[in-house]
């Protein structure tokens, strides 16, 4: 059989999705944030809601996914997206609105904001990007950096009596009544990103059904802050950041 | 009955990260010698007889740019 007799509309099985825009990415070869963004645009596709969602975006790298996913977007004060998602949904209770937030974001500047949102249970869903740097400013140390880890402000790597301990602040944010599901994931293989694409997708729908908070982290590589390769990162972030942060829902109800 | 499969990679779009090929179960992608306009590696079918049309490779792709056709024969 011939290839041209199988590239045919008629046999197509994936493409993308017309929820991402036309725009090239500007995020480095094989980041996670290009990965996490299609999951998100598919799920909305598949729950076809896109005139419905309301996208917060944060400060990093990510702060720029308006450009990518064609829908509406609110860009917040670092840390401060749960806030304004806060805001939003209260404006705009029939809408899906969403946080998608790194570490450095999340988990430093922005800990009070989160905690406090999914403490009061606000209908939102928060997208949690860790891995473990600050990609966006040239690799500094985060709360979640692992230990030993060496970042441009832990050159030496990150050590338990000068710098404390990684902060696993989706097990925290388990504990809190507000949230009705909360998940660890990661996309570096196809069957991790189909899982996280399950998660995501039940987030949303918890969001619709006025739940609570959904909480997805996605445990990812950030190649360039860690200096490998693309697959390289995601090997090492297989062996070291998995047993510091393992994957699975930590809470689902 | 087998599966045949065919993938269409905008090369222009690809940063050539390798994460397709290494989630690849048929060793179908390669990158390609030559390099596109921002002068990266884009990753190509190189031996497309082997292509199932599974989708792994479009469902890692950061900046989704694969395309997948599968039939039936």
């Amino acid at each position: 059989m011939d290839l041209k007799d199988i590239i045919k509309p008629e046999n197509r099985v994936y493409a993308k999705t017309p929820v991402l825009t036309e725009n090239v990415m500007h995020y480095c070869p094989g980041c996670s944030h290009g990965t996490v963004h299609k999951i998100i645009a598919e799920v909305i596709e598949e729950m076809g809601i896109q005139e419905k969602t309301i996208g917060i975006s944060p400060v990093g790298c990510s702060v720029f996914a308006y450009n990518y996913v064609d829908i509406d977007w609110q860009q917040a004060a670092h840390g401060r997206a749960p806030a304004v998602a806060t805001a939003t949904k209260r404006l705009f209770p029939d809408k899906y609105v969403f946080t998608y937030q790194g570490d450095g974001d999340l988990a430093s500047i922005g800990t009070a904001e989160i905690m406090h949102a999914c403490n009061r249970g606000e209908n939102i869903v928060v997208i949690f990007i860790n891995n473990a740097i600050y990609g966006m400013t040239g690799g500094q140390m985060a709360p979640t950096t692992l230990i030993g880890m060496k970042t441009s402000t832990s050159p030496y790597g990150r050590s338990e009596e000068l710098h404390g301990n990684p902060l696993k602040i989706t097990e925290l944010i388990a504990q809190l009544d507000g949230t009705c599901f909360v998940t660890r994931q990661s996309v570096q293989t196809a069957a991790a990103a189909r899982k996280t694409k399950r998660a995501i997708r039940k987030a949303f729908e918890n969001s619709g059904q006025s739940k609570g908070t959904s909480f997805v982290e996605v445990v990812s590589a950030c190649n360039s802050g860690w200096k490998l390769s693309p697959v390289k990162a995601n090997e090492w972030m297989v062996e070291n950041m998995f047993p510091q942060y393992p994957l699975g829902d930590i809470k689902d109800r | 009955m087998a599966l045949r499969g065919a993938i269409v990679v905008d090369s222009e779009k690809c940063k050539g990260c390798s994460v397709c090929l290494v989630n690849c179960p048929t060793n179908t992608i390669a990158l390609a010698k030559e390099v596109n306009s921002k002068g990266y590696n884009f990753a190509y079918m190189a031996y497309p007889e082997n292509c199932t049309g599974c989708t792994n490779c479009a469902t890692v792709c950061p900046d989704t740019c694969i395309t997948v056709y599968r039939v039936k024969v």
